[in-house]
């Protein structure tokens, strides 16, 4: 054997396979799909009011100066009913709440408005999820922070929890 | 003893939670299960609606899913090409909402040119490690 290194091969790439199944085991997995629209503008639409008694919401709604929080949300949807606290305390900090249920019946939502509250200024109806697929979002619950010009700002993919109120207020407030 | 088996299967596919339940109910859209009338631009379409991923069911192409956002896809898909589309444009069109992501075909930059590269690679590198065995004995 005039090259002795080579010897050592067979022990290098199996400590690099056993490396990779470590990282694989080590790093949590990122399962969420991203939106690619953050940064970009607001795609334009306009909805239907999801049930009686609310205003339904077009993109012009989201762009007047005012930044705002626009929330994904279906009355079928369990970690809906979960954020829905968080969402009021939102609110009462002084963010203002747009809404747009996917999938949803007018009877449905005003049931789930009745039972949880509701924060929502208006509360647009995506029953084919056709503005779902141009927000590039891709479930329920998802929240955006909508900036004053109707720029999306931020994705916040999976209910809001106690512990990201701060920062969606914060991140809100940087929006101007 | 093999009737209770059955009987016991029989009684498992009963109980098994409507998944529909979970997804909400609304109109699918038009187009999702309705083939275009052209079929030069109902096979453009389909070509397109195999190549883009799921975003429900991750593991599927839109045109294989039954979720309602894979039908929600497809429809936006016939829709675009019966607009006259370039599957190409259609394809950009979903990467710019869900990255790169979403397609099945990799584009040939960063990672994705690694992996097209890989099988040149292991050619190159198989044909260095067996280079001795082409040599001529002398």
């Amino acid at each position: 054997m005039n090259r002795p290194w080579l010897l050592w091969l067979p022990l290098a790439v199996v400590a690099f396979i056993g490396g990779l199944a470590i990282y694989g085991l080590v790093v949590p997995k990122d399962d969420m799909v991203h939106s690619a629209m953050v940064g970009r503008k607001l795609p334009e639409f306009s909805l239907p009011p999801a049930t009686e008694g609310v205003e339904g919401l077009s993109s012009r709604d989201l762009a007047d100066g005012k930044p705002r929080l626009l929330n994904i949300f279906a009355s079928w949807c369990i970690p809906c009913k979960a954020e829905a606290p968080y969402l009021e305390a939102l609110k009462k900090s002084g963010a203002e709440i747009d809404a747009i249920a996917i999938r949803d019946k007018p009877e449905d939502v005003a049931a789930f408005l009745s039972e949880f509250g509701n924060p929502f200024r208006r509360i647009g109806s995506d029953s084919e999820m056709g503005v779902q697929l141009k927000l590039g979002s891709s479930g329920v619950p998802e929240t955006y922070i909508i900036g004053g010009d109707g720029t999306i700002l931020y994705q916040h993919i999976g209910d809001i929890r106690a512990e990201h109120v701060p920062m969606l207020l914060e991140k809100l407030q940087e929006a101007g | 003893m093999r009737r209770l088996v059955y009987l016991a299967c029989a009684l498992l596919m009963i109980a098994q939670p409507r998944l529909s339940l979970a997804q909400g109910s609304g109109p699918t859209p038009e187009l999702a299960n309705r083939q275009l009338a052209d079929p030069a631009k109902e096979k453009a379409a389909s070509q397109v609606m195999h190549a883009l991923r799921c975003i429900q069911c991750q593991g599927q192409s839109i045109a294989d899913s039954d979720a309602p956002m894979a039908a929600t896809m497809r429809a936006e898909v016939r829709q675009q090409i019966a607009d006259g589309k370039k599957p190409d444009a259609i394809r950009q069109w979903m990467i710019e909402r869900y990255g790169e992501w979403v397609s099945f075909e990799p584009d040939m930059k960063g990672s994705g040119l690694l992996l097209w590269a890989a099988p040149l690679l292991l050619l190159l590198l198989a044909l260095f490690m067996a280079r001795g065995l082409f040599r001529r004995k002398s």
